[in-house]
């Protein structure tokens, strides 16, 4: 049989689509993204399928599980939309309320509701600048379809930018756009995306492979699992269109096994999209022709970095390997490899969709677009965030995080995960953009952003990361195998207050050894939380090292922290 | 490839191969499907032991060193059966910072095991995690696959006393 979709067929799922949920004039929303699922949300999405089967009103009531809506602190999230009727008639407008922290129990509450004022012991507020202040892109779908059904997400202007590239643009065309656009790596590093792009494209092997970096290493972000839990197929349109501009005919989803939910989704979208004909053979009866499969990752923090992944995809020992030859040039099974992030891919869509020039529109000079961070750590709401570049920090942890709770004070802000590094509170006024935060010694990173407070101890984090980088260095480079462990051992030693300015002194050293002499990211950037913390609280370091104290109370209990 | 040489048998009757040498055949039988493959092992098994990963690198004709090396070079992989029950914390920044040390701290003194062990009567497991993506929810524990956010120390020990005293 031929399924090959044109864009005609294309239009007639989103008419349809559209016109079947023009007809419930009730739609009730409920996360089930993995945060408020496991706030017991898949019950209340039950319980509210039951009560609407209970009272008949199946066909203008929709209850529809989406992805997430932001703020998982105050989760379980449901949204409402009804289309308002007063003495006029309808004109089409629809009055939409969110609730946070709903049971199962509120269900009969919250639909009674809908003809009637709104439950107000669960409203939410969203004219806060939360929800006001950010701009969303990658995030426009999340929390409003469902990302189990493809029709959803066609039915939102899905797949347009897709058949827009294989139709009316050629391959160097999408590159143009996307060059235009000034979109770059969301993985962290920041390499301009059209100009890999192009690199690739002009790249000489008999195959050309692509793939999507999935293995969300960075502990306190979950911004790309929260992409592919809440629209899957977004990333796969992506990952067409750069198919399609570089000449790939087959692709990788590297993502992490920790993220069961996501992959799911995943292959469930990439079997949806197979069955109508957008993945395979011929697609959209255009010579183009790609395949997708989804390859899981199993807990190595060094997997993110590229040729580490590519080993892995191979089903290897992730260990990267020197570069050049780049992966543009020679990766995955020695062939031409176009690597990107998932969120450098769902920002693809929509670019090809408005034209770069739309994009470019947003943002700061040198970093273009929106950015989504996973806001956490000692701040009053949690969640996911899309924000245009060039925000402050500042605007940031106060308006967006809601400033830090229980009147304790701000102390530093974490970007980057265990590559990154701490900004103080002079740094809180600095524009959110790959220069600036590389310039206050910090990392953009994929997006996690954990806030902290006095109770934290700076010293103690940095162990922290230090840990972290020890125990995932992948032993391949002697200095990051080596330079990690006795960097760890001098933090441990300056926490249990046994350190000597000595031994403060070898920290130093090996972080510049660290960043001059290892093989790959791992081990150049490992020494980044120590860098920003001795510039930023070199105080605190002094007063373990000299006063045996520690200012925030955290360390210093040897006897227990050893069976720690 | 060729496939000349003769598929190894499956080491036992057990029906959980079948799953294993699907996934061997979807890989075409080639080395870059070993990570795959021993994935399916261990959502069919639980663990990998020692059988299992002879078999799966006769079956991709990869070396028993390979093998090895790729199952204890990745964390998401082991080779001891877990317990009846597995406990895993969250040691993410976001739980760090919100106090998953002091829910470790106070797991390991009630169970007297370290993260990566099971308790003598296998009844529990303790796992450590980098980071499960519920930051919002921090400090977040997973009991037995399902996930708990803004855990309290109470909390976690009232858990793990159901599983031990049942």
């Amino acid at each position: 049989m031929d399924n090959r979709m044109t864009p005609e067929e294309l239009d007639e799922i989103a008419e349809t689509e559209r016109a079947a949920q023009g007809q419930f004039t009730q739609q009730v929303n409920v996360c089930v993204a993995a945060g408020c699922l496991s706030c017991q949300s898949q019950a209340v999405k039950d319980a509210l399928d039951q009560e609407v089967a209970r009272r008949g009103t199946k066909d203008h009531c929709q209850i529809k599980g989406v992805g997430c809506m932001g703020l998982c602190s105050e989760g379980p999230l449901v949204s409402t939309s009804v289309v308002a009727t007063n003495a006029e008639g309808s004109d089409g407008a629809r009055k939409e309320v969110l609730y946070k922290k709903v049971e199962a129990a509120d269900g009969a509450a919250i639909l009674d509701s809908l003809e009637a004022a709104p439950v107000s012991r669960l409203v939410c507020p969203t004219d806060v600048p939360f929800f006001q202040r950010q701009k969303k892109i990658v995030l426009e779908n999340s929390g409003v379809i469902d990302p189990e059904r493809i029709e959803d997400y066609v039915a939102h202007d899905g797949y347009v930018g897709l058949i827009k590239a294989l139709t009316e643009m050629t391959p160097r065309e999408v590159i143009d756009q996307v060059t235009k656009s000034g979109l770059r790596g969301r993985g962290g590093a920041g390499y301009p995306t059209g100009l890999k792009w192009s690199t690739v494209s002009k790249a000489v092997g008999t195959q050309k492979y692509l793939i999507c970096n999935a293995d969300e290493g960075d502990p306190g972000a979950f911004m790309d699992r929260s992409v592919l839990e809440s629209d899957p197929h977004r990333v796969l349109e992506g990952m067409l269109i750069a198919a399609y501009a570089v000449g790939a005919s087959e692709g990788y989803i590297y993502v992490r096994a920790e993220y069961p939910l996501a992959i799911k989704r995943l292959r469930t979208a990439i079997r949806q999209a197979e069955r109508v004909g957008l993945l395979g053979s011929n697609i959209c009866g255009t010579r183009f022709s790609f395949r997708v499969d989804v390859r899981l990752g199993a807990g190595a923090f060094v997997c993110g970095e590229e040729t580490a992944l590519i080993a892995s995809v191979e089903g290897r020992r992730g260990m990267p390997r020197p570069r050049p030859p780049y992966p543009a040039m020679e990766g995955l099974f020695g062939q031409p490899t176009l690597i990107n992030n998932v969120e450098t891919y769902a920002n693809v869509a929509p670019i090809i969709r408005n034209g770069g020039d739309w994009y470019a529109q947003i943002g700061t000079e040198k970093s273009k677009g929106t950015k989504v961070f996973a806001l956490a750590g000692r701040v009053q709401n949690t969640g996911l965030v899309e924000v245009p570049m060039g925000i402050s920090l500042r605007e940031m942890v106060f308006e967006i995080g809601g400033g830090i709770p229980e009147g304790r004070k701000f102390k530093a802000v974490q970007t980057g995960g265990p590559s990154g590094g701490c900004l103080p509170t002079d740094c809180l006024d600095m524009p959110v953009d790959y220069e600036s935060l590389a310039k206050a010694g910090s990392i953009m990173g994929s997006g996690g952003m954990i806030v902290m407070d006095e109770s934290s101890c700076m010293v103690d984090v940095a162990k922290f990361f230090m840990d972290f980088c020890m125990t995932e260095s992948c032993g391949k480079c002697i200095p990051c195998r080596v330079g990690t462990y006795q960097m760890h051992r001098i933090l441990t030693a300056i926490g249990n207050m046994t350190a000597t300015q000595q031994d403060l002194k070898m920290l130093q050293e090996l972080c510049d050894l660290l960043r001059h002499t290892s093989l790959c990211g791992l081990g150049q950037s490992a020494p980044n939380p120590v860098v920003s913390t001795l510039k930023s609280f070199a105080e605190e370091y002094r007063a373990h090292i000299e006063d045996h104290q520690c200012p925030a109370g955290v360390c210093g209990r040897p006897a227990e922290k050893e069976t720690a | 490839m060729s496939s000349y040489v003769a598929k190894p048998t499956p080491p036992t009757q057990d029906k959980r191969w079948k799953l294993v040498d699907a996934t061997i055949r979807r890989q075409g039988q080639q080395a870059r499907g070993l990570i795959e493959t021993l994935h399916t092992v261990q959502e069919a098994f639980g663990y990998l032991d020692t059988q299992a990963l002879r078999y799966v690198a006769m079956s991709l004709r990869v070396p028993l060193s390979r093998a090895y090396g790729v199952a204890t070079f990745y964390h998401f992989f082991t080779l001891k059966p877990a317990g009846e029950h597995t406990c895993v914390i969250c040691m993410g920044t976001a739980c760090y910072i919100k106090g998953a040390p002091q829910l470790l701290d106070a797991v390991q003194r009630d169970l007297g095991i370290v993260p990566g062990e099971t308790t003598p009567d296998k009844k529990v497991s303790l796992l450590t995690a980098r980071c499960l993506g519920s930051c919002g929810l921090a400090p977040a524990v997973v009991y037995d696959q399902e996930v708990a956010g803004k855990v309290s120390t109470a909390a976690v020990r009232e858990h793990l006393k159901k599983w031990t005293t049942a």
